[in-house]
């Protein structure tokens, strides 16, 4: 496959997953994660990638959202991350990327146009409920934290969910799931503090 | 639930060595303060979404992305440099058809963005922006002009070192990494609490780049090369043949 004909589109990669040619651990020291910085616009920040599906897609619709501090305050300098798979039936939207980006504006606020995924095939032959993957880059995070969306209105698959109903306390739960609104869904991304989001190590 | 099972998914990706990572919370990096999480983090095993990740090919590059010496009225102003280099991931396989996107301050130490105030003078032929996608062999080039150092307000004349801001994603969501690559020999490290947070003296020197007189052309431009290395898969882990015989 040429470069001209590599998708710009979401698909598994998982032929990449072979076993690694040295057995004896890695050869190569990772590159460590730096922040963002508080310019990220500069070169994160295209309105269209905020289109996961293009507006009008039928089952379309808007995660809008903001990033707060420690005190509450609004992060003007974060960028938000999605990634997913489609609605899990054989039909793909046009314009499908599955990926999602966009930038806070002043008041912290941030939002994606997307669609629900299917269930997400998890780890040990199980299914997770719905979910979005999530990215969450500020400055003064010397990496990102990463999270997951999931929906209100799928109760009943998240409360089978293998993350979220088993390694998630209760209390803690609900900073997981995103709350419908008129043209979709809220979800606030807490980094510190009492009702912080739930990060996970990944 | 009539679904039926899922197949297998891989392991994951092994974690960075113990101190690759500087610590959330890591005080001497004021911002840190309000923004990094108290809890600790959940461990996470991998579904599909974090196994995978968007394959951003050349569809997302234009021809001269990759070269941010070129502004609308001429040439950016400052020194010509080439940042060449090769992504692998830690096994040493190279990332081939990976997006990398950069951002830098101008050879004044300025940033053209509205929230960058510091008298540093801007370059109207300078925007700092730029990207590229890796060859089949994991290898990318850009040709920039050394950014300046600048000032900041995290202590007492504090000035970050020279530094390109860097992101890429890999071949899936566990693989995303943004960071930022350092020239050599930089005076201001010392002082610069966001390199010097990464616990491991060995890790923060992979986020400097080394000067490299191949890259160099002659009569034309500076060459550093700055190689990335991203996670690697875990190795499968071995699984007992099912009942259908299948592994």
């Amino acid at each position: 496959m040429s470069d001209l004909e590599q998708p710009d589109h979401a698909q598994p990669d998982l032929a990449h997953h072979r076993p690694p040619v040295m057995t004896s651990g890695a050869a190569f020291g990772v590159s460590p994660s730096q922040t963002v910085g508080p310019f990220l616009h500069l070169a994160l920040a295209d309105p269209a990638e905020a289109l996961v599906v293009p507006v009008g897609t039928a089952g379309g619709f808007w995660v809008r959202g903001t990033v707060t501090d420690g005190n509450g305050d609004p992060v003007a300098d974060a960028v938000v991350e999605t990634w997913q798979t489609a609605t899990g039936d054989a039909d793909v939207p046009a314009g499908f990327v599955g990926f999602g980006r966009c930038p806070t504006d002043d008041e912290g606020r941030w939002a994606i146009h997307t669609v629900k995924p299917g269930p997400v095939p998890a780890a040990g032959r199980r299914w997770a409920a719905p979910h979005l993957a999530v990215s969450v880059f500020a400055r003064g995070l010397l990496d990102r934290v990463v999270t997951r969306i999931y929906f209100a209105d799928e109760a009943a698959a998240t409360a089978t969910d293998p993350v979220l109903a088993e390694l998630v306390e209760p209390a803690r739960r609900p900073t997981l799931v995103a709350t419908a609104t008129e043209d979709g869904y809220h979800f606030a991304v807490r980094l510190q503090g009492e009702d912080e989001t739930v990060f996970f190590a990944l | 639930m009539t679904t039926p099972e899922p197949a297998g998914l891989p392991a994951g990706y092994a974690l960075p060595a113990p101190g690759t990572n500087a610590p959330l919370a890591s005080p001497a990096y004021r911002s840190t303060g309000g923004r990094a999480p108290s809890r600790p983090l959940v461990p996470l095993p991998p579904g599909l979404h974090e196994l995978t990740g968007p394959l951003f090919g050349a569809g997302r590059v234009r021809p001269g992305d990759d070269d941010l010496t070129r502004g609308p009225g001429g040439e950016a102003v400052g020194q010509r440099i080439v940042v060449a280099g090769r992504v692998t991931d830690a096994d040493g396989r190279p990332v081939p058809d990976t997006l990398i996107e950069i951002w830098q301050a101008n050879a004044s130490g300025r940033y053209c963005h509205e929230r960058d105030r510091w008298p540093g003078a801007l370059d109207p032929n300078f925007t700092g922006a730029g990207r590229t996608v890796t060859d089949a062999e994991g290898c990318y080039r850009f040709l920039t002009v050394k950014p300046g150092a600048y000032p900041w307000g995290n202590h007492t004349n504090a000035w970050r070192p020279a530094h390109i801001h860097v992101s890429l994603f890999g071949r899936s969501f566990s693989q995303r990494l943004v960071t930022q690559m350092y020239f050599p020999d930089d005076p201001l490290f010392f002082q610069d609490p966001i390199l010097g947070a990464i616990p491991d003296p060995a890790a923060r020197q992979r986020l400097v780049s080394a000067y490299d007189h191949g890259l160099t052309e002659a009569e034309w431009a500076l060459g550093f090369r700055w190689d990335i290395v991203l996670r690697g898969p875990l190795a499968v882990p071995f699984e007992p043949p099912g009942e259908d015989g299948h592994v």
